[in-house]
């Protein structure tokens, strides 16, 4: 009881008021974006009125068309395209090799998890070029194939050794006895390991669906063509659009791309928090 | 049957499944070897020669290095700014959070809601929308400005002047501090409060409970904060390239543009890849020096050994 009493002592109302202040601030931008979807650029600039004259669709509208034959449907459904087969496959590669590491003593285990974890502080800008000279002959480049492929390999240490590192929370026991009934290595890992590990497989997808939905730099390096454009690309497209920014167009899609991250993580908050707390991933 | 068949085997089975974890890892070395060991050793080799993606690499010896380092004057403009900017970011950020982290380690009514809040801005990390709004934000007749004229705050020109436009790519990065927050904010909890109340006996202050306790005790996540933030910072493209572009008069161009330009505007696939050695050399030295300085203590739940 005591414990207690020590941690719940100092709350006094400077704390509240800082913590609400921080909020604030917090908050503010992503408040102010969404109502600059609405405002005329004479509204946004020289002036600090949060709310607009009016509302209406209409930036909306005109920012989700904005390059004519090719509309914010095609980038949305790129961009879904790109993070979710990427993220799949990303959860279930290095969950696989993360079996693999955690729970045989095979030859040459040693130097090869040393291996991983050194490449965990590999930095992909060195292997940038080598990469797309690599995907480009092998006429790769212009498609989502070198994160399909990058994802299936599991080269993404990170989750591996955060993987591994759960499975080594789990009781080997479990694993024994299902041999004693007959189960195969792959069955040990499908039937009793994969369940156990739900959380940490959650937390790993929805950071490697931040990640990808978020990237920018391999997705201007790979794809070219506008029909291939994620969501990153064409909002970057659309500040070299137009001589005049119409900021509430690009503010509007903007906004848009960041709604799904937003649904997800309210929806999935527990496993964010969690993954971030307890494996250190780091947004 | 089946059950005589698992009691007489199992033995047998047990010790040849420890290689079946080759099979299981194989996608992974395959993975290692091809995307990045090959990629690695190609990059230094690169490195050393005039590769341009169209002809077929000519070895020149070290003289993209030498003329990185002597002749590239943009180049030690580029060194500097991303130096500044990972001097900046990384403490920055980390201080940041970890104030704030302190002051909210208490049972606060609504931590939850005060925790996602601040986790909110680190969610869209480095997304372009996050970086136009700043952009926007930060225009010489934006909100930023607006509010600092009614608040009779002399205005800046903050993305349009070489002295402002850096701080405010910095800026962004000290807002989304969100992820080091929430780590810091678990590793708080797990202090053992006897450590304070044992302190408090021996009438130590805040100050020092902070020094001789809290910090000791949260160091690992420290370290490993301040080796991944350092990783990202030295390599950092998306934010200074869709901001500012590298301007104004190359005030912003981090190493990370400098690279992608070189290689991807001018096809310099060489001398870039010799941009991206030193960014690895200026990762590893830092990473190996805090090493030196620090070791991690985990406790597994199978000893160690597995």
């Amino acid at each position: 009881m005591k414990k207690k009493r020590y941690r719940r002592g100092h709350v006094s109302i400077w704390t509240y008021i800082f913590v609400i202040a921080i909020g604030i601030i917090m908050m503010y931008p992503i408040i102010w974006m969404f109502f600059a979807t609405f405002k005329t650029n004479a509204e946004i600039f020289g002036s600090i009125k949060l709310l607009p004259e009016k509302f209406s669709l209409q930036s909306y509208i005109d920012g989700w068309n904005v390059n004519g034959r090719i509309t914010y449907t095609t980038f949305f459904i790129n961009s879904f395209t790109l993070t979710l087969v990427t993220t799949l496959l990303t959860v279930v590669a290095c969950s696989i090799v993360a079996y693999g590491f955690a729970r045989f003593k095979f030859p040459g285990k040693k130097i090869l998890f040393a291996i991983l974890i050194t490449t965990m502080m590999l930095p992909d800008s060195i292997l940038l070029i080598p990469k797309y000279a690599l995907y480009n002959s092998l006429n790769l480049l212009d498609s989502y194939a070198p994160f399909y492929l990058q994802a299936g390999l599991a080269c993404y240490p990170f989750f591996v050794f955060m993987l591994i590192q759960f499975i080594r929370g789990l009781p080997r026991e479990l694993d024994e006895s299902a041999y004693i009934d007959g189960c195969s290595e792959m069955g040990v890992f499908v039937r009793i390991l994969a369940p156990l590990m739900k959380p940490a497989l959650f937390s790993a997808g929805l950071f490697q669906f931040m990640w990808i939905y978020n990237d920018y730099t391999n997705v201007l390096i790979y794809v070219n063509s506008v029909k291939k454009y994620t969501l990153s690309l064409a909002l970057r497209l659309s500040l070299d659009a137009e001589s005049v920014i119409q900021w509430n167009k690009v503010m509007a899609m903007s906004f848009l791309s960041l709604v799904p991250l937003i649904i997800l993580f309210f929806a999935a908050q527990k496993y964010f928090v969690e993954g971030i707390a307890t494996s250190g991933l780091k947004g | 049957m089946f059950f005589k068949k698992a009691g007489v085997g199992l033995k047998k089975r047990l010790k040849r499944k420890q290689y079946i974890g080759l099979v299981f890892i194989m996608p992974w070395l395959i993975g290692f070897i091809v995307l990045q060991l090959y990629p690695f050793v190609t990059s230094f080799y690169y490195s050393l020669t005039d590769y341009n993606i169209m002809a077929s690499p000519r070895f020149i010896g070290i003289q993209n290095y030498i003329k990185l380092f002597t002749a590239d004057r943009e180049f030690w403009n580029s060194l500097k700014v991303t130096v500044i900017y990972t001097i900046f970011t990384v403490p920055g950020k980390l201080i940041v959070a970890l104030l704030v982290a302190l002051v909210m380690n208490k049972n606060l009514k609504g931590i939850n809601l005060i925790r996602t809040i601040y986790y909110l801005p680190s969610l869209f990390g480095g997304s372009i929308a996050v970086a136009i709004l700043w952009k926007l934000m930060f225009q010489d007749q934006g909100i930023i400005n607006s509010l600092l004229a009614v608040l009779h705050i002399p205005t800046v020109q903050w993305l349009g002047s070489t002295r402002m436009a850096l701080p405010t790519i910095i800026l962004l990065n000290f807002w989304q501090f969100g992820s080091a927050f929430v780590m810091f904010l678990a590793a708080l909890k797990n202090v053992p409060m006897d450590l304070y109340e044992a302190a408090d006996i021996d009438g130590a202050g805040g100050i020092v409970k902070f020094f001789k306790i809290t910090l000791p005790q949260i160091s690992s996540i420290i370290f490993f904060n301040v080796i991944m933030q350092t990783i990202t910072a030295l390599q950092s493209f998306a934010g200074p390239m869709v901001i500012t572009n590298g301007g104004p008069l190359k005030s912003t161009y981090v190493l990370g543009l400098k690279l992608y330009t070189e290689a991807f505007s001018y096809y310099k696939m060489g001398y870039a890849c010799a941009v991206s050695w030193v960014i690895f050399i200026m990762i590893t030295i830092v990473t190996s020096i805090l090493f030196r300085f620090s070791s991690m203590v985990v406790y597994y739940e199978d000893g160690g050994e597995f």
